[in-house]
């Protein structure tokens, strides 16, 4: 019987059914997942670091669960009140909070190296590259897209405001960053930083305290 | 010395570009092309529109092709380190703190608070691409596009990178 199942787990993993949870990987298994989750994400992101945050999501949280839902949009929140570009900032702590150190050289390499180079080589190459309309129109192809993976996480945002801060104060602060955000044009940055102020130094309701 | 003006350059951009790599293009510019006079100005924006049009985060692809033209492999990477070190150093610092303190109410407050401003923002940014999309091919392919994309993604939950790809090869040959 005890054979029989551990035959059974062993054929599980060849055929990648059940997978080790990340956290059990062995160190090459995770650096490998880390490079392929960023090499994938910078590779695929056609119009710049933003759009690579939905693909990030998808490779990190859904594909390896290297992290919860939770704890990526953190690492998306604090970066996007810092300054500099949000796909480094990303692959880089991310990196650095599954695989340490070497977990973050090696997201950043993944993620920014393999375009880098291409640039270099596309640029160098051939002096005469102002005709690239091919590249042109497999951009324009890819931009609406990426708007359906961001419009998706958009509407994922939304139902987890409401789950976890009900349909009043998730309202509120959203109706807020509505009107600061984009009517008022306030940078994201700030009104980041003053919603996580206010998170860290509103009373604590007794309820929220036992929990 | 040259490598030390390049880490300027790109630094300047990397800790003052609010808002990621897009938002430090014109300060990126404004370095190379006014400050340094490594480039002319069509030079940079013929640079930019290949950088735009191939895939991966903007500022890093502009740090190291100029940091390549201006002082070889080296250079490039310079600029590379001077682009993404300063801000990943802040954001680990930050979010190591944070880590510390996770179990206290405030700090699982933190991330419910922003949840409602993220969506905001990634609401802003579909919007962008959706404008950015009908501006270069117009509503009904746009629109036919995402329909098909929306199917592919959510419905039959194929993984991006065939998406993307089949996107690739429609916009290579159609747009």
């Amino acid at each position: 019987m005890a054979v029989r199942i551990q035959e059974e787990m062993v054929w599980q993993l060849v055929t990648k059914k059940i997978s080790i949870p990340f956290e059990q990987k062995g160190l090459i298994h995770k650096q490998k997942d880390i490079f392929i989750a960023f090499f994938r994400s910078g590779i695929l992101g056609f119009g710049g670091g933003p759009s690579t945050i939905p693909l990030v999501k998808k490779e990190v949280v859904d594909i390896f669960k290297m992290m919860n839902d939770e704890e990526f949009s953190d690492v998306l929140s604090i970066g996007n009140t810092l300054p500099g570009p949000i796909a480094t900032k990303m692959a880089g702590y991310i990196g650095y909070r599954v695989g340490g150190w070497l977990g973050l050289i090696n997201a950043l390499i993944a993620t920014v190296l393999p375009t880098v180079v291409m640039m270099i080589i596309l640029l160098a190459s051939l002096n005469e590259f102002k005709d690239f309309d091919f590249v042109k129109g497999m951009t324009n192809g890819v931009v609406p897209i990426v708007a359906v993976m961001l419009g998706v996480l958009t509407w994922d945002f939304l139902k987890k405001s409401k789950k976890i801060l009900g349909w009043k104060i998730g309202s509120i602060i959203l109706i807020a960053s509505f009107v600061a955000m984009i009517l008022l044009g306030i940078h994201p940055g700030i009104v980041i930083a003053v919603l996580l102020v206010l998170a860290l130094s509103l009373p604590i309701k007794k309820k929220e305290e036992k929990e | 010395m040259v490598y030390f003006q390049i880490f300027l350059a790109f630094f300047y951009p990397g800790i003052l570009g609010y808002g990621g790599g897009p938002a430090s293009i014109p300060l990126i510019e404004h370095e190379v092309v006014d400050k340094y006079d490594w480039m002319t100005t069509s030079e940079f924006s013929e640079v930019l529109a290949l950088g735009n049009a191939l895939p991966g985060p903007i500022a890093t692809k502009m740090a190291g092709f100029i940091g390549y033209e201006v002082a070889g492999i080296p250079g490039a990477l310079v600029a590379l380190l001077a682009t993404v070190g300063p801000s990943l150093v802040l954001m680990l610092i930050l979010l190591n703190i944070l880590y510390r303190y996770r179990n206290s109410p405030r700090v699982k407050r933190l991330s419910n608070f922003v949840l409602p401003a993220i969506a905001i923002l990634l609401a802003d940014m579909t919007f962008d691409f959706f404008n950015t999309s009908y501006n270069a091919i117009g509503l009904i392919t746009t629109v036919l596009l995402i329909v098909g994309a929306y199917f592919a993604l959510e419905k039959y939950k194929l993984h991006p990178a065939f998406v993307i790809m089949a996107g690739l090869v429609i916009g290579g040959f159609f747009l």
